[in-house]
């Protein structure tokens, strides 16, 4: 039985390429309006848990479920209809680089909402000016700084109002005062429109300013080794988590 | 460098210049005394150094693994203060114990048994990207399919604007080529003005499509390649599907369309370009009128050949498209792999097309065309 009050729920998942490995036996669930935050160290795989997440990658075991309806069990209709629930910024942004900011966020507007190429504009600019990038509407990805990218991919992430907005590793090659505004808009999103979001994330800042909740991956074991509050983990019976979390300073 | 006996422990006294420049030193006398002995230390004695560097610091390295794999200790209290915080630093993190891999086997039966796995596996693949398309075809037929539009006229006017002064300049040439050698031969037996009709049909009916086939897989095939690679790197593909967006609709149905209408259009082009290349060689080496050539080009001319020739362009134009666009999106996720999968593209689609033009050739000489 899946849990009622989980929106996300990962049951049983085993990612695996082939014969090898990458994590197995993967259980947790991420309650509605959570900021839950998926660490670990370099190469664990949070990242292709994500993929998982987001139906980019097939599980070679378990599923994932949205309300408890399940992703991969469903067929391609439904998978698209999850699918459009939730959001996604990736690591480097993916900016289609052939458009320009507000065509990037119009896009799925026009194409999954079908919205005229007017409407689908306003919203665009809207969504552009929530995340601090009015005016540059007009400019293509490439003649942007990394961290205006980031915030344009948060817009493109939020056109559709997502249910549910997955970041892999938002404050990646951002500097620490674009990474702190980064994390505050995170939080302002979810205060103000009660979205969950799912963090992959090894930054500590972050993880300790924004997570409710943390699972904690394991490269070595290939399996998560820890869950709960990021506060609480700091005294994890696992020494691999306490090193983690107090930056190897025990 | 010294290696002595003293006191239960292996020294290791080093003297003169551990640097780069020196060469770093071979570890093979410190092995032979380890081996021999039953001391449970190794330590370095450095009064008489004189200078080092990194060459230092990996022979101590080097050293220390093998003092390890022995169950020795190594003491490094003597080496300058630099030196052993390096080594210290070095030796901090254990080395991760990666499982051994399987042996690999390496017998001719298992080669040919994985690079047939391999081939069979790629076949697939292809295969279902290739249902993939004609699925996004069938979408567009019932007005489903979702790209946009700008999309497909800039992949018109690269596969097609972008490619006339390459086309031009080939077929230009291969039909002065054509021309040339046909003339050779023709002369022999006074029958110069055959060479009108070698070069007509010869262009018209193979060589105007088949060449111009060839140069849109090195130049539009790679291209697709190359974009879309980085655009799966880049995770722009991911992007596509995580919104709602079917990647092949998106991206490679236009491409398809664009390459498929423009081939037809190039080889029409090129064909009026090979003719005028092989007038110019019978006007000017063959002392054959112009008019003469052109009246006699005209009259062998069947439709059959020229609508052949732009039926085959049709195929050729779909087969780099395809070949193109399937390399880029199912590119690697590194800038090395855009490299291979735009190498690929290139070979494969030039492969296709010669493959696509054979079997042309047997289904027309089945229909006796």
């Amino acid at each position: 039985m899946s849990d009622p009050r989980a929106h996300v729920e990962v049951r049983g998942l085993t990612m695996a390429f082939g014969t090898r490995v990458v994590q197995e036996h993967l259980d947790f669930r991420i309650g509605r309006g959570e900021i839950f935050v998926i660490m670990g160290d370099s190469g664990c795989g949070k990242s292709t848990l994500m993929r998982h997440m987001i139906g980019l990658n097939r599980p070679s075991q378990g599923d994932v479920l949205y309300d408890g309806e399940p992703l991969w069990e469903a067929d391609d209709d439904a998978r698209e209809r999850l699918v459009d629930r939730f959001g996604v910024l990736y690591q480097g942004s993916a900016l289609w680089s052939s458009m320009t900011l507000e065509e990037n966020v119009a896009l799925p507007l026009a194409e999954r909402k079908r919205l005229p190429p007017r409407e689908a504009g306003d919203v665009a600019r809207l969504k552009l000016a929530l995340v601090g990038l009015a005016g540059f509407e007009g400019h293509y990805p490439a003649e942007i700084s990394g961290g205006m990218r980031k915030r344009a991919g948060l817009a493109r992430a939020m056109a559709l109002d997502p249910e549910i907005l997955y970041f892999d590793e938002p404050s990646a090659g951002l500097d620490p005062l674009s990474s702190r505004r980064l994390d505050d808009l995170i939080l302002e999103l979810r205060a103000s429109s009660g979205t969950t979001i799912v963090l992959v994330t090894h930054e500590l800042p972050s993880i300790f300013e924004l997570g409710d909740n943390a699972v904690f991956l394991d490269a070595e074991r290939k399996t998560m080794i820890a869950s709960g509050r990021p506060q609480d983990l700091k005294d994890s019976d696992e020494p691999k988590v306490r090193a983690f979390l107090a930056r190897g300073r025990l | 460098m010294d290696v002595e006996r003293d006191d239960g422990d292996v020294r290791v006294r080093l003297g003169g210049r551990f640097t780069l420049a020196e060469g770093p030193p071979a570890t093979d006398a410190v092995e032979r005394e380890l081996d021999r002995t039953s001391a449970a230390r190794v330590v370095f004695v450095a009064d008489r150094l004189e200078a080092w560097d990194s060459a230092l610091v990996s022979f101590v390295f080097a050293v220390a693994a093998l003092a390890a794999e022995r169950g020795k200790s190594v003491d490094t209290s003597a080496l300058p203060a630099g030196a052993r915080k390096l080594v210290e630093l070095s030796l901090a993190v254990r080395p991760r114990v990666m499982p051994a891999a399987p042996p690999e086997d390496d017998a001719l039966t298992a080669r040919v048994g994985k690079v047939a796995l391999k081939a069979w596996g790629t076949a697939g693949d292809g295969l279902t990207f290739l249902g993939e398309t004609l699925l996004a075809f069938g979408a567009l037929l019932r007005g489903r399919a979702r790209f946009r539009r700008v999309d497909l006229l800039h992949a018109l006017e690269s596969a097609g604007v972008g490619a006339l002064g390459i086309v031009a300049l080939i077929n230009l040439l291969i039909g002065a080529v054509l021309a040339f050698v046909g003339a050779v031969q023709l002369q022999q037996f006074g029958a110069s003005i055959y060479v009108a009709n070698l070069v007509a049909i010869g262009v018209t009916r193979e060589l105007g499509a088949l060449m111009t086939g060839i140069v849109m897989a090195g130049r539009t095939g790679a291209s697709f390649a190359a974009v879309l690679g980085t655009m799966t790197v880049n995770e722009e593909v991911d992007a596509l599907q995580t919104m709602g967006l079917k990647p092949v609709e998106f991206l490679v149905l236009p491409r398809v369309l664009a390459t498929s209408l423009m081939l037809p259009a190039l080889t029409a082009y090129a064909d009026v370009l090979g003719i005028l290349g092989g007038t110019f060689v019978g006007v000017t080496m063959l002392d054959l009128g112009a008019v003469e050539y052109l009246r006699t080009t005209q009259s062998s001319l069947a439709l059959r050949h020229v609508l052949i020739g732009l039926g085959k362009s049709v195929a050729f134009g779909m087969a780099v498209a395809i070949t193109g666009c399937y390399y880029g999106v199912r590119c690697g996720r590194s800038a090395a792999a855009v490299g291979q999968a735009t190498t690929k593209a290139v070979v494969m689609g030039i492969v296709m097309v010669v493959v696509v033009d054979a079997l042309f050739t047997v289904l027309m000489h089945l229909l006796r065309l």
